[in-house]
C-alpha cells in the first residue's frame, strides 16, 4: 500500500474524534500497527515542516488534526466558541481527580479543605469527569475519575502524560510564590 | 431578594480555608515548615470574624480549620515529655504540601494547549465548551479584598464609626449606584468606591455590593502587582 499516508490523512480529515491506530488498522486491513504508526509520524513531520495552519496531535489515545495555537484569535473571530474558563477551584478539583483517581468525594474535600459538591456537578455536566462506581465502604460513596473528554480538552495523550508527582513536588514553593 | 438579611455565598467562587491559611503564610512570609502557630491562628480567627461581620456565609470548613489550628496551638503550649514527640504542626504541614502540589498541578493543566481555547478541531463540538457564568476567574481573591477593606475601615474617623443612622442604603441600591459609575467610566479603583467621609454602614454595604457583583459576573477585579491598586472593570 503506497498511498497509506494519504488514506490516513483523508480519514483524519473526516473524523470527529481522535482516531486510534487500531481503528485505522481495521479500516486499512493490510498494514500492521507499525506501518500505521510510521505513516502518522511522517504526516506529523510533514505538517511540522510545512508550518501551516494545523498540526497532528496525539490525544486521548488517538490522533487528531488540530489548529495551531498561534492562530487561535482568528478562529475565535469565525466561530466564537464559549470559552472553557474553569475557576481556580474547579481546576484544583479537576487536578486532584486527575492525579488521584479513582477517588471519592471526601478525599477530594480533605485535600481542598472545602465542600466540592457544586464543582463536581459542574465537572460532570461538562463531561470532564465521570462516575466510576461506588466504593464498598459504609455509605457507598461515589468514585470519580476523569474522562476521555478531559484528555482531549487538556491535550493529553493519556493519564501518564500528566506531569509526574515528583515533578510537581519540587514546585511546591514556586507555586506558593506565584499564588496571586 | 431581601435587603435586610444579606448573605454572600462564597463557595465555588472564592477560596476555602486552605487558601486563607496560605494567604496568611504568604502575607507574613513565613516558612511552611516553621509556621508561627500562635500568630497564624490569631489572624485566621480574625479573618473569620470579619467574614461573619460582613455576613459572608462561611462554610463549616472554615470552622474545622479554626479548630485544627487552635488544637495545634494548645498542643504546642504543652510541655513535651518524650523525645520522640513529633511537632504538632506536622498535622498542618502535610496537607499544605499536598494542597500546594495540587495547586501547581492545576496551574500546569490550565497552561496547556486547551481545546476550544487555544486549538480547535475541524468539527468543534461547541456544546462541550459551554460555560456557566459562575465559574468566572477572579484574579483578586476574597482575602485580598478583605485586606483592602480593612484598610478603608481604619481610615474612617472614629466618631463616624459609631454613628449609624436609620437612613441606610440597601445592597441592591448600592449595586445600582456602582453600575451608574461604571456606565459613565467603564472602570474604577476599589478605593474610589469608598468616599473618605462615608459612614461605616455604607462602607460595609458597598463592600457587600462589590462581592455580589463579582458573583453575578458584573465586574472583573484586577490588582496591579506592582502598585497594589485594585481596579474594577464593568463586564
Amino acid at each position: 500500500m503506497e498511498n497509506i499516508k494519504n488514506i490516513i490523512e483523508s480519514l483524519l480529515l473526516v473524523t470527529e474524534e481522535p482516531l486510534t491506530i487500531d481503528r485505522i488498522k481495521n479500516i486499512l486491513i493490510e498494514p500492521g500497527r507499525k506501518e500505521v504508526h510510521n505513516a502518522l509520524t511522517e504526516l506529523s513531520a510533514e505538517y511540522e515542516a510545512r508550518k501551516g495552519g494545523f498540526l497532528l496531535r496525539e490525544v486521548a489515545g488517538g490522533y487528531q488534526i488540530r489548529t495551531r495555537p498561534e492562530y487561535r484569535e482568528w478562529i475565535k473571530r469565525l466561530i466564537q466558541p464559549k470559552p472553557l474558563r474553569l475557576s481556580k477551584a474547579a481546576l484544583e478539583t479537576l487536578a486532584i481527580i486527575a492525579y488521584k483517581q479513582p477517588i471519592i468525594r471526601s478525599d477530594i474535600e480533605h485535600i481542598r479543605g472545602v465542600n466540592c459538591g457544586g464543582i463536581l456537578r459542574m465537572l460532570l455536566e461538562r463531561k470532564l469527569i465521570r462516575i466510576l462506581g461506588r466504593k464498598e465502604i459504609p455509605g457507598r460513596p461515589i468514585i470519580y475519575a476523569t474522562t476521555k473528554q478531559f484528555l482531549e480538552t487538556f491535550d493529553l495523550k493519556d493519564l501518564k502524560d500528566l506531569p509526574t508527582p515528583e515533578e510537581i513536588a519540587t514546585l511546591g514553593d514556586a507555586s506558593l510564590e506565584n499564588m496571586e | 431578594m431581601q435587603a435586610d438579611i444579606y448573605n454572600v455565598q462564597i463557595d465555588d467562587i472564592f477560596e476555602g480555608p486552605m487558601d486563607l491559611l496560605l494567604h496568611l503564610i504568604k502575607k507574613h512570609e513565613v516558612d511552611i515548615y516553621d509556621i508561627p502557630i500562635a500568630l497564624i491562628t490569631k489572624q485566621y480567627l480574625e479573618y473569620i470574624e470579619w467574614m461573619k461581620i460582613m455576613n459572608i456565609d462561611i462554610a463549616g470548613d472554615f470552622i474545622v480549620m479554626a479548630s485544627t489550628l487552635t488544637k495545634i496551638k494548645s498542643r504546642m503550649l504543652l510541655p513535651s515529655h518524650e523525645e520522640e514527640d513529633e511537632d504538632p504542626r506536622l498535622e498542618l504541614v502535610k496537607p499544605i504540601e499536598e494542597y500546594l502540589r495540587m495547586k501547581s498541578a492545576a496551574e500546569k493543566l490550565a497552561a496547556r494547549t486547551l481545546l476550544g481555547e487555544d486549538t480547535f478541531v475541524r468539527n468543534p463540538r461547541l456544546e462541550d465548551h459551554l460555560m456557566d457564568h459562575e465559574a468566572e476567574i477572579i484574579p483578586v481573591g476574597l482575602f485580598e479584598l478583605i485586606d483592602a477593606f480593612q484598610k478603608i475601615l481604619e481610615n474612617i474617623s472614629p466618631h463616624e464609626r459609631v454613628n449609624i443612622t436609620a437612613d441606610t442604603i440597601s445592597v441592591r441600591d448600592k449595586i445600582v449606584q456602582i453600575v451608574e459609575i461604571f456606565e459613565t467610566r467603564g472602570s474604577t479603583t476599589f478605593n474610589e468606591l469608598f468616599p473618605k467621609d462615608a459612614e461605616q454602614s455604607e462602607v460595609i454595604v458597598t463592600f457587600l455590593a462589590i462581592l455580589e457583583m463579582v458573583k453575578l459576573s458584573l465586574v472583573r477585579i484586577i490588582q496591579n502587582t506592582r502598585t497594589g491598586i485594585i481596579r474594577l472593570f464593568y463586564l
